[in-house]
């Protein structure tokens, strides 16, 4: 009888199980179509009707509450959300990189799992903290250390950035470097090879997909980072001149005026508008990403 | 493998925390006003700026008198006064004083005169860095600060070069456009007609404005008058250049010679009803002025009628 019983269980498992899976494969496709199409529908009114593209992304003016006439654009946004990215990926890519080379590499065995403990808790820590720390700790500090008019500004939202993306590149990267096979460490040391030169010309391009797509998962952190840029960059619609300028990010916009704006009004549907242009901007960076990574596949497979 | 899986599922908790809280803020505001089962309604439209005042005295309005539910709408003063007149409304809330001729019409529609409450003061004070030399600023200079096509950018123009602030830049600290002391500092300094300067730094909070100012030598900024701290001096203000500056005070603020205060009224249809004469006594209590005064207003004076 339970025999029965569980072969039955098996034989119903087995497609139950694969369906399963199968939905949950097909359903990250579908809900990011449905974000997508619903960020679009919201704004598309504006889009398709009075807004002026060219206003939209050729001028500073951001001023949607005007009382004399609306402006709606976002150039000085854009600018805001790439000097800060920009920053971070310089900051995070080579210190993320060369930390997950430390802690796959040149780490003791003992320190190495302590290491890894503390940077996955770094990963943790939520956003709204990281942008406390912006405006209570490095703000004074980036004024005592540049003698900059106000601390909140470019470098203190990039230093911030570059501390949450850090982990996550440290993280992706170190397990690229531990899947490339340990017969290349034995066959490069048995040449000869020293230890930097082992990292260099052996491991760095045998795991080169994995740390592009860690330095990728970092830089996509940055761009679609809100609530600590909100608060470390100082939500200033400008051009900035300098690191030590305060800048508006596209995605503090939206946070910080989503929900004062009358639902249906051009202000609200223009918020939408912006969403849909971050939306673009990253699938750019990813499709970028994987057309780089295919690249490098298709070169090496040959 | 796991150390990604980890990293991963750190930012998905922080995500869906920070997610949660974001929504539940959101949502909270938007509950209806009161159950249906409630006996008495109180009907509470007009200014803009007081809907969040309102908001919050309906709100714990509820836990004094479980009976009694208070509606309130926005749509700007007029509307309110307007209601009023119509006879729709029970009280207005109103942020400028009624017309001889609205209170006419009110009377007549009604059959007995509006009352008039000051509920409280919106008052703005302006403030620098307690290391800023500066004693008192015009009004005049503060459109040159702020406006569009202002050309004060320099402290040293103001005569008030700080030793803290090497760079001499003014950097100005403003709200989020959303806000209604956003709305209020731009029409009480540039008037209707003139934008204010983008550029500032923005925050969404009035204590953010006064903690961001006591941080940085450099600041100015407004924000109400209850929210001045450790760190930030309220500059006493005049209208015009080479006046002597009011310093944002209480009396100030209700005598009228402070150039950026408002009062903050409640005009009752007629004889307000006892419910209604409850709530606005309720309001003007302790416990309502001590909800007013946590959302960034002026308690209104005792002797207030």
């Amino acid at each position: 009888m339970v025999q029965r019983f569980s072969t039955r269980l098996g034989l119903l498992g087995e497609p139950l199980i694969e369906w399963t899976i199968r939905l949950c494969g097909w359903s990250a496709i579908f809900f990011v179509f449905a974000i997508f199409f619903f960020v679009f529908r919201e704004g598309a009114p504006l889009l398709f009707g009075t807004l002026d593209l060219t206003e939209f992304f050729t001028s500073v003016n951001w001023r949607p509450d005007s009382r004399i006439r609306p402006q709606y654009g976002v150039l000085a946004l854009i600018i805001g959300t790439m000097s800060v990215t920009l920053l971070a990926a310089v900051l995070s890519v080579p210190a993320g990189l060369g930390a997950a080379v430390f802690v796959s590499e040149f780490c003791p065995r003992r320190v190495r799992e302590g290491l890894k403990i503390v940077i996955e808790l770094l990963a943790a820590i939520p956003s709204v903290v990281w942008g406390f720390i912006g405006y209570m700790v490095l703000n004074p500090l980036v004024i005592w250390a540049t003698g900059a008019p106000i601390g909140i500004n470019i470098l203190n939202g990039g230093v911030i950035l570059a501390l949450m993306s850090v982990p996550i590149i440290m993280s992706v990267g170190e397990d690229a470097l531990r899947a490339v096979p340990d017969t290349y460490r034995e066959a490069a040391l048995a040449l000869g090879a020293s230890r930097w030169q082992l990292v260099y010309k052996v491991l760095l391009p045998a795991a080169k997909n994995g740390l592009l797509a860690a330095a990728l998962l970092g830089i996509g952190r940055s761009v679609g980072e809100t609530m600590a840029v909100l608060m470390a960059t100082g939500h200033a619609v400008q051009l900035p001149s300098s690191l030590l300028d305060p800048v508006r990010t596209l995605t503090a916009t939206i946070a910080a005026e989503l929900g004062e704006a009358v639902e249906g009004g051009d202000h609200y549907q223009v918020l939408f508008v912006i969403g849909t242009l971050l939306m673009v901007m990253s699938l750019v960076v990813n499709v970028t990403a994987d057309l780089i990574v295919k690249g490098i596949r298709g070169k090496q497979n040959v | 493998m796991f150390s990604r899986m980890a990293a991963l599922r750190a930012l998905v908790v922080a995500g869906l925390v920070v997610g949660a809280a974001a929504c539940g803020g959101g949502q909270s505001e938007q509950q209806p006003g009161g159950t249906a089962a409630s006996a008495v309604v109180i009907r509470l439209t007009g200014s803009d700026t007081m809907v969040n005042l309102d908001q919050a005295w309906a709100e714990n309005y509820r836990s004094v008198a479980p009976d009694v539910s208070v509606q309130i709408a926005g749509g700007g003063s007029g509307v309110g006064i307007a209601g009023l007149i119509d006879g729709i409304l029970d009280i207005a809330a109103s942020s400028r004083k009624m017309e001889p001729e609205e209170i006419e019409r009110a009377t007549k529609s009604a059959g007995a005169a509006p009352k008039e409450f000051v509920v409280g003061l919106d008052a703005l004070a302006v403030y620098v860095h307690e290391s800023n030399p500066l004693q008192s600023i015009s009004i005049e200079e503060l459109a040159e600060v702020y406006g569009e096509g202002g050309q004060t950018t320099k402290w040293s123009q103001l005569g008030a070069k700080s030793p803290l602030c090497a760079a001499d830049d003014i950097i100005r600290v403003s709200r989020q456009n959303n806000s209604g002391t956003y709305a209020y500092f731009r029409e009480a300094v540039l008037g209707r007609t003139r934008e204010l300067r983008l550029g500032s730094v923005d925050q969404s909070g009035s204590k953010d404005v006064v903690s961001l100012v006591s941080r940085t030598p450099c600041a100015i900024g407004y924000s109400g008058m209850a929210y001045a701290d450790k760190g930030v001096r309220a500059l006493p203000i005049s209208k015009k250049k080479g006046e002597p500056g009011v310093p944002p005070a209480l009396e100030t603020a209700l005598n009228g010679t402070y150039p950026i205060s408002r009062p903050l009224y409640f005009y009752s249809r007629g004889t307000p009803s006892p419910q209604a004469q409850a709530f606005i006594d309720w309001s003007l209590s302790d416990a309502g002025q001590k909800i007013l005064q946590d959302i960034g207003y002026v308690p209104a004076p005792k002797s207030a009628p």
